[in-house]
């Protein structure tokens, strides 16, 4: 600081929220006093317009050169009042923000010490301005390449919606075909419009579009780069099939030495068979067929295969058993997570006999039962082959429960119902829904619920607590549910030759490596962290990264659409900017002080650190530097220094904190 | 034209930095030549009465060595520092506490009580203690107060520059008298000595790896020293990285890891919370388990870290109780 | 200031995307907690420099706690294992210096624990309490009141001067 420190300090009341307990007045009276304040003020709302001004103006009007605010959260307002410094014509981070309200006035309930501690954060604030030093803003290009992970509704909704606005989109899947959860349910509600019709066209949208790079049997492996300019390397899992050269015509699968299917088939929940060589589901995108290595001779046998599928091929070559891996390396600027969830396991909860008793189904699975395209042609038979009479559904399976996943999964109730209904059309059967409490929000939800209700749907308000075989029938496939009917107040023994597990829904297994790899955080239960539950539901605390969908927290698909789209107008907002801002919070390494001792290298989770060999000292590529600090707090001799968080600003901050109060 | 005048003095040392200005050997002809040494207890028969007669700031510089531990050394350095232009802390003891400082981490009174009751080697039926008043055939006998707490020589009276190292070296003492006598000295309250780290002069430099990971510690004592490689990589704790260069490095080149005495850099404030952090930080486990069996590697370290340091250091002491 | 009881001052080190967060959750949800505790806002717990720790022992902090993300979770991959690192030596080599260990606290908060924040600063503060103020300016003050003056060196040569 070369001319002398002029500081603006203002206090807000915030309506009552502040003034309601901490003694503004005073606190504005007490800053006056403290060295290099200029100008005290409180004032009702410093966050709205003529609060703002005011800053201007007095740093017109005073010849401020600092500005502290004491308010809410930095976290809310740092940048509306860095802004308006700004907009007085003072570097914007010649300014600092005092937590009184998250941190004091809603979180204390003795006036008196409320103000004491609004009086010491106060205080270090303003010894801490003095040493800010004029950072500027970063301003870095963003690449207009966009990177969909996960091709689900809300992945292909985002990429339609991005690639229809001209913007080049990698949808990556894990996959041989895109269309996620919603490509297996049968009927969704509330319309009961068929799942299949409404997502199979949007599907072969994707595979037409120009502007989008379909990656299935792929996996993002590897991030790096920085905020708008990832590098991102994309695993691509062999299919033994040249994507280029397959018409999808099917004579290998005919061809194969398995003259009938024999492994279990995964879209249809192992409901159904397929051969090793096999089309993921009739209306697969892309529309080609995928090899197993798992099941298929030529890596299963010990003499190998005689391949019958690449005669049948033909011309056409299109069959490839040397493919390996692949690693894409590919630049983009923002990326949207539409990873999705996967469902509670059931046998997690023993008692209800899922993997015991064979008439135990989940609901996935009969999604596939009721399914035309499903394995059993939408005949809704037990593995024993039998039709049922009675069916019972039990709700919240996994769900709503301390001992497994405290959330409710917000679409089991309706697609319960929904089950019910599909059920009952195709089979008769007498239906009984077991629930807590119905949950079924949403427009026409309500609605739904009532259509269901009067169409015989025995609906039970109680937890089912046992399911054990009924030992009155005599094939012993029959089960009895034991359940309290707490609208009757009796515990009933319910007979239904076919069980459904409602169960919930959760982040798929390795949400955490998917996260970690993105530098984002996940909330307590596992799903991905939006930026804020409100007002940023589908953005995250890293610029350019965006979420849609199931991964961020359980939602049916009217809303999952409408979150892919707001993601993709985010990330349309984004490119249309052209820059990302970044925060001038990374380290540097003063040459003249370095010692070259090495010990910073390897601390830098982003490799920002490198040493140089001609020098023989350590330099950190600002680039990369993404601002924690932990090479500063490090460095042995002090020659590290970290913008907005420097030595002397922090140590003035605990100087003025523990100053006499 | 008189030469200009020149004390020095020692406090709670060891003697050894006055060997150190014993050996600038032959340059000490040229020191000797170009000054007046007006008080040297350890080497000349000068008195304190001498100094007490001189006007105040008649000595151009005093190199005061040591650090402060009695009522004795106070007076001494109050004394010298009326008397002196420039009060030059010169030796780790004086400028941030040195081996004495160590003495923090104890009560005096448990100090005493070892050395004079408890200690092996102690037979003291009578128990008796060092007085600090005695009378003896009418004449009242005046022992130094020993004080609580060892401190350095900047925590007693103003210091105008400090030269470190335990003890500093030839070259810097040289270095320190011919700034001094050519008149070309820097801002008050510098170190004289690079403000840059032991590595940057380490002969090892080169062989220190880029991914240092700890997986264990050791001590001197427990394993040979590799002469060729650096020796924090081979896990020894090296001070070098939390150390001002100037030394030449002489330990290293001696195979003995750097022990911290030239004091930390100007940018640093506590040297052995520093250390702590970079040596800490680049351990390779993460849990606490495995981090813990790994530090276990350095059983004291307080001694470790703050060898010479320990009197200037934050905290400057073991806390006392009750407050 | 004399006629009230003794308060701790607890100074605390919070990583802005979790424990600050978690912290500005509890104030959003009306929580409420002792008011003892005084945040010092960083980026990353990595941040957090052992000289910061002993600096506000010396300056009068009673507590230090510091708030970091859930390892595995730190936002810059690694900064909280570092900080993990340094707290298990420091916390030793502060209770060799007779700081005694729970008056340096590190926890794992992530940005949905709100509560949290208020358990752990309730336990804190009620812990800290019970060991009594540090009060290190206050040790520093009487300790020095040792040292001779001045005056009394001056006093001292005259009365040798004297003879």
């Amino acid at each position: 600081m070369i001319e002398p420190v002029r500081i603006g300090f203002y206090v807000c009341h915030c309506g009552t929220n502040i003034a309601g307990m901490v003694d503004v007045e005073a606190v504005a009276k007490y800053a006056a006093k403290l060295p290099g304040v200029a100008v005290s003020r409180n004032y009702k709302y410093m966050c709205s317009d003529p609060g703002q001004e005011l800053i201007q103006q007095d740093i017109k009007e005073h010849g401020l050169n600092r500005i502290v605010v004491a308010a809410c959260s930095p976290l809310l307002h740092e940048r509306t009042f860095r802004t308006a410094t700004m907009k007085g014509g003072l570097s914007p981070f010649f300014f600092q923000m005092v937590n009184i309200r998250e941190h004091d006035a809603w979180v204390h309930t003795d006036g008196a010490e409320a103000t004491r501690k609004a009086l010491a954060l106060v205080r270090a604030a303003i010894k801490r301005v003095p040493f800010h030093k004029p950072l500027e803003i970063k301003r870095v290009p963003i690449h207009p390449d966009v990177l969909i992970v996960g091709g689900g509704i809300a992945g292909i909704h985002a990429a339609l919606t991005l690639a229809d606005g001209g913007k080049k989109v990698y949808l990556v899947e894990r996959e041989a075909t895109i269309g996620g959860h919603m490509a297996k349910f049968d009927k969704t509600f509330p319309t009961l419009d068929c799942a299949a019709c409404i997502l199979t066209p949007k599907m072969s949208q994707v595979n037409a579009h120009p502007n989008i790079t379909l990656w299935t049997m792929s996996e993002v492996a590897a991030v790096s780069g920085y905020v708008g300019n990832y590098e991102v390397t994309i695993k691509r899992k062999p299919r033994y099939i040249v994507e280029d050269l397959c018409t999808g015509c099917g004579e290998c699968v005919e061809a194969c030495v398995y003259r009938e299917p024999r492994f279990a088939d995964e879209f249809n929940e192992g409901l159904g068979k397929r051969k090793p060589v096999f089309m993921p589901f009739p209306q697969a995108v892309p529309p080609i067929v995928v090899i197993d290595p798992g099941t298929c001779r030529v890596w299963t046998a010990t003499n190998g295969c005689k391949k019958p599928c690449v005669d049948a091929c033909g011309d056409r070559k299109a069959i490839d058993f040397g493919q390996k891996e692949e690693l894409k390396q590919i630049k983009v600027g923002s990326v949207i997570v539409t990873t999705g969830f996967k469902t509670f396991d059931a046998s997690r909860l023993p008692y209800y006999g899922y993997g015991r008793y064979s008439n135990v189904y989940t609901a996935l699975e009969v999604e596939r039962l009721v399914n035309a395209s499903g394995p059993t042609g939408g005949e809704v038979v037990t593995r024993k082959g039998k039709h049922p009479q009675t069916v019972g559904i039990v709700h919240c399976i996994g769900s709503r429960d301390e001992n497994t996943n405290k959330w409710c999964s917000r679409v089991c109730c309706l697609y319960s119902l929904k089950l019910a209904h599909l059920i009952k059309e195709h089979t008769g059967a007498e239906v009984y829904n077991f629930y807590i409490d119905m949950r079924t929000p949403g427009k026409s939800m309500e609605e739904f619920y009532n259509r269901i209700a009067g169409e015989g749907v025995h609906i039970v308000r109680g937890k089912v607590a046992d399911v054990f075989p009924d030992p009155s029938d005599p094939e012993g496939d029959r089960l009895l549910l034991q359940a309290e009917d707490t609208l009757l107040g009796r515990v009933l023994k319910f007979p239904v030759d076919m069980l459904v597990l409602a169960t919930g829904l959760e982040p798929q297994a390795d949400a955490q490596d998917v996260r970690r790899m993105l530098n984002m955080s996940c909330g307590t239960e596992g799903f991905f962290l939006e930026r804020h539950p409100k007002l940023a539901p589908v953005s995250t605390f890293t610029d350019g990264v965006f979420l849609a969908g199931c991964c961020q927290g359980p939602k049916d698909i009217p809303d999952t659409v409408a979150q892919a789209g707001a993601a993709a107008a985010e990330a349309y907002s984004l490119i249309c900017r052209g820059h990302v801002e970044q925060e001038p919070n990374t380290a540097y390494v003063r040459e003249d002080d370095c010692s070259g001792c090495k010990s910073c290298v390897p601390l830098c989770p982003y490799t920002a650190i490198t040493f140089v060999e001609d020098t023989k000292k350590a330099v950190i590529n600002e680039a990369l530097c993404k601002g924690c600090g932990t090479c500063v707090a490090s460095c042995p001799s002090g020659s590290i220094v970290q913008n907005l968080f420097e030595d002397e600003e922090i140590y003035s901050e605990i100087e003025g904190i523990l100053a006499n109060d | 034209m008189s030469k200009p005048k020149v004390a020095f003095y020692w406090c709670a040392s060891c003697g050894g930095c006055e060997e150190a200005v014993v050996d600038l050997a032959e340059d000490i002809l040229g020191v000797v030549e170009a000054v007046d040494i007006v008080f040297w207890p350890c080497a000349m028969d000068f008195k304190k009465k001498d100094i007490e007669a001189m006007p105040d700031k008649s000595i151009v510089a005093t190199l005061l060595n040591g650090a402060i531990r009695t009522s004795e050394q106070e007076e001494m350095a109050l004394l010298l520092r009326r008397k002196s232009q420039y009060l030059i802390a010169y030796g780790a003891c004086a400028a941030t506490g040195g081996i004495p400082g160590l003495a923090n981490q104890s009560q005096l009174e448990d100090i005493l009580k070892f050395a004079y009751h408890d200690g092996p080697s102690m037979a003291n039926e009578a128990g008796t203690r060092p007085q600090t008043t005695s009378t003896h055939e009418g004449h009242e006998l005046r022992l130094p107060v020993l004080r609580e707490v060892v401190r350095t020589l900047d925590q007693v009276v103003d210091v105008d520059y400090y030269i470190p190292g335990c003890p500093p070296t030839p070259k810097l003492t040289k270095a320190a008298v011919g700034a001094l006598l050519e008149g070309k000295l820097p801002p008050k309250g510098t170190v004289l000595a690079p403000d840059i780290a032991l590595c940057d002069e380490c002969p090892r430099k080169d062989s220190k790896p880029t991914d240092l990971a700890f997986t264990e510690f050791k001590r001197p004592h427990q394993a040979i020293i590799d002469p060729e490689r650096c020796i924090l990589a081979q896990g020894f704790i090296c001070m070098g990285p939390a150390t001002r260069a100037g030394c030449e490095a002489v330990c290293v080149r001696g195979n003995m890891p750097c022990s911290g005495c030239f004091g930390p850099t100007s940018r640093v404030k506590d040297q052995g919370a520093k250390i702590l952090s970079s040596v800490a930080a680049n351990i390779a486990p993460r849990e606490e388990g495995p981090i813990d069996q790994v530090l276990a590697g350095i059983p004291d370290p307080v001694g470790t870290f703050y060898r010479y340091g320990l009197a200037n250091s934050m905290l400057r002491r073991k806390v006392t109780k009750p407050a | 200031m004399t006629d009230k009881p003794w308060e701790p001052r607890i100074v605390a080190f919070f990583c802005n995307w979790c424990t600050y967060t978690a912290a500005d959750l509890a104030g959003v949800s009306r929580m409420k907690y002792a008011a003892n505790i005084r945040t010092i806002r960083l980026m990353c717990s990595g941040r957090v420099d052992p000289q910061f720790i002993m600096d506000a022992f010396a300056k009068g902090a009673d507590g230090v706690l510091i708030g970091g993300c859930h390892p595995g979770d730190c936002h810059y991959g690694e900064g909280n294992y570092k900080m993990l690192r340094r707290y298990r030596l420091l916390q030793r080599m502060l209770g060799d210096m007779g700081i005694e260990p729970d008056r340096l606290r590190l926890e794992w908060i992530s940005a949905a624990e709100g509560d949290k924040v208020k358990s752990v600063i309730n336990d804190m503060v009620e812990k800290v309490k019970a060991l009594g103020p540090l009060d290190l300016p206050g040790q520093f003050q009487s300790w020095d009141r040792e040292v001779m003056t001045e005056a009394e060196a001056l006093a001292h040569a005259g009365h040798q001067e004297a003879k």
